[in-house]
């Protein structure tokens, strides 16, 4: 089966976020780039699709030239072609960039990818929304938040946590299925992949932008993430310290003997 | 202006309004209020409830006054049981056009995303998702306030559509309603019922087992979670924060770097893409702090950290800090905790 995956490049950002002087993006000379988390392991779980039973993976990627890059790191894991829909590096609103993925997997025809996966939500925008618009565009069922898949013959089934316990649904190919971070481990890219990954030809498509209904201002770091912790002490010394302070949050009861409801010791 | 209906999908856990959506009720009414100058008023807040009358217990009606809704319709449609993504968004969709509403909200969980998006689908409008605040200009757009990287910035953004959708975050700050539905105290909202027209399409897509997962404490739900990172070295590193963890009547969370090494099960994961906690205390050993971690721990009453390292990012976002290595520290506490329970 033939597997399309739509990734986003998205800032590597790590243990703080640093905005550009105009509040408009996130400042990225010092970070770089990469592949949300919940897609990476979209395109592991459609690599593992067709190692089964055969078939290519395809991603797909809209964002400015520089997003070759993560196509060509998605080729490493073992994804076969890359599609980039180039733009002219400003953010597209989800309305856009469904219409535009539409258009593309349109244009190859209604057979083209019965299986379509997207992360659940893109690591920096988090909408929560193109792959259910994609599907909507194209006449199929869409499953979000899955962290289990299984494929049979026309048949997917996918299961989803919620609210403590698990939902599972059945639909028929084709369909877009968004994908969660735990459905699987991603592998690391292998050498060979590499320079696979390297020599793949990218098919370039540069659609339209469009202005979304929803417009951003400007962008802020929330207030009161800047305190400081106060140091109880140095190594296995501060532990007298430290048990005071869980003490003072009456933490230190003895369990079992208050038998709080639902502590499992 | 005139009053502005607005809708708000409202979801239940165990009989009551779950705390999501009451936040979104927050929302919600907010969006409801007129803001023509010399003319406050508040329109109609309709919560929309996907179920039966029989299987509603009366007191949600009551909890519903107390969060700002002026009615509770409940939708219901042949074949429709249970959760079903499209055929939700469809009678949201149709309420919405029966009601001329200028907005329609839910809380941005699994179900309220999914549900809302299918909506913004449906109708072609954009969907403002994780928003914390909202209000109307006048001008017929409104005002957001939205997270991006799960809450780690917040966008300041502009909607303009002929109907507002948007989901609202779930750690959004629970707006005060006192002085919003003072008179309705100790009273229910009044009962509506809506059927959707549905076509067969709408239910294809529907959830068809849901088992609770066996026992234990959850995660996202427990009073005390001791947290380890890269520190803790490898999988046989746990032992200790698990006998800690079972001490204080806690589980143990991970960072994301412990999930991708192999070292715990991704269900152990805190953060952005892992689960989102909310404990009395949070004890983050050898952890460091990546944006994408603390999206998922910010809610935690108080943030201890144990680390080798005191320029770690998490040491600017945590309450205390013992400087060390965890695998002394925390030893020495499992020690002093039974040391003192042994006295007790």
């Amino acid at each position: 089966m033939d597997v399309l995956v739509c990734v986003k490049r998205v800032p590597m950002v790590g243990g703080k976020v640093v905005l550009t002087a105009d509040g408009q993006e996130v400042d990225t000379r010092m970070s770089g780039f990469t592949v949300s988390p919940h897609e990476e392991c979209a395109v592991e779980e459609a690599v593992q699709i067709t190692e089964r039973s055969g078939g290519t993976v395809t991603v797909l990627t809209l964002g400015p030239p520089e997003a070759a890059e993560q196509l060509r790191d998605m080729l490493a894991l073992g994804a076969h072609r890359g599609i980039l829909l180039e733009t002219d590096g400003r953010e597209w609103g989800p309305v856009a960039t469904a219409a535009a993925i539409a258009a593309a997997v349109g244009e190859l025809g209604p057979g083209a990818f019965p299986l379509i996966m997207a992360g659940n939500e893109a690591a920096d925008t988090g909408g929560y929304q193109v792959g259910i618009r994609v599907a909507h565009a194209l006449g199929r069922p869409c499953v979000t938040g899955i962290k289990r898949l299984e494929v049979a013959g026309d048949v997917l089934r996918a299961w989803r946590e919620y609210g403590g316990g698990q939902e599972g649904f059945e639909v028929a190919l084709p369909a877009v299925v968004g994908v969660k971070e735990g459905i699987n481990l991603p592998r690391y890219p292998s050498l060979p992949g590499r320079l696979r990954a390297k020599r793949a030809e990218i098919t370039v498509l540069r659609p339209a932008w469009q202005a979304d209904g929803l417009r951003k201002v400007a962008l802020r770091v929330p207030a009161g993430s800047a305190q400081r912790a106060r140091v109880l002490g140095h190594g296995a010394e501060a532990v007298p310290e430290l048990m005071r302070v869980l003490g003072e949050m009456g933490l230190l009861a003895p369990v079992g003997v208050t038998g709080r409801d639902g502590v499992v010791a | 202006m005139s009053s502005r209906a607005v809708l708000c999908l409202v979801e239940l856990d165990n009989g009551e309004v779950a705390a999501a959506s009451q936040r979104a009720l927050a929302v919600a009414r907010s969006l409801a209020v007129d803001p023509s100058p010399g003319s406050p008023s508040a329109g109609a807040l309709t919560a929309v409830v996907f179920g039966v009358a029989g299987q509603l217990a009366e007191s949600v009606a009551v909890d519903l006054a107390r969060h700002g809704a002026t009615e509770l319709c409940l939708v219901s449609a042949e074949g429709l049981t249970g959760y079903a993504p499209v055929a939700w968004a469809r009678g949201l969709e149709q309420l919405a056009a029966q009601r001329t509403a200028a907005a329609v909200v839910a809380a941005a969980t699994d179900h309220g995303s999914e549900v809302l998006a299918h909506c913004g689908a449906l109708t072609g409008l954009p969907v403002a998702a994780n928003c914390v605040a909202a209000a109307a200009t006048g001008d017929g757009t409104w005002q957001l306030v939205r997270q991006r990287w799960a809450g780690s910035l917040l966008e300041e953004a502009v909607l303009e559509a002929p109907c507002a959708l948007l989901t609202v975050a779930a750690d959004a700050a629970a707006g005060d309603l006192t002085a919003l539905a003072p008179a309705t105290a100790g009273h229910g909202v009044p009962v509506v019922k809506f059927t959707p027209s549905l076509q067969e399409a709408d239910l294809r897509v529907r959830a068809t087992e849901s088992a609770e997962q066996g026992g234990g404490l959850s995660l996202a739900t427990a009073r005390v979670v001791i947290g380890g990172g890269r520190g803790v070295g490898g999988p046989e590193g746990f032992a200790a924060l698990e006998e800690l963890a079972g001490l204080l009547g806690g589980v143990v969370g991970v960072s994301r770097v412990v999930t991708s090494q192999g070292w715990r099960p991704h269900r152990q994961q805190v953060g952005q893409t892992g689960t989102k906690i909310s404990p009395e205390l949070y004890l983050a050993c050898g952890i460091s702090g990546a944006i994408q971690h603390m999206a998922g721990c910010q809610s935690a009453r108080h943030i201890v950290v144990v680390n080798t390292d005191p320029d770690a990012p998490i040491m600017s976002r945590a309450d205390y800090a013992v400087i060390g290595d965890l695998n002394e520290v925390i030893p020495a506490l499992v020690a002093a905790i039974r040391e003192t329970a042994g006295q007790g």
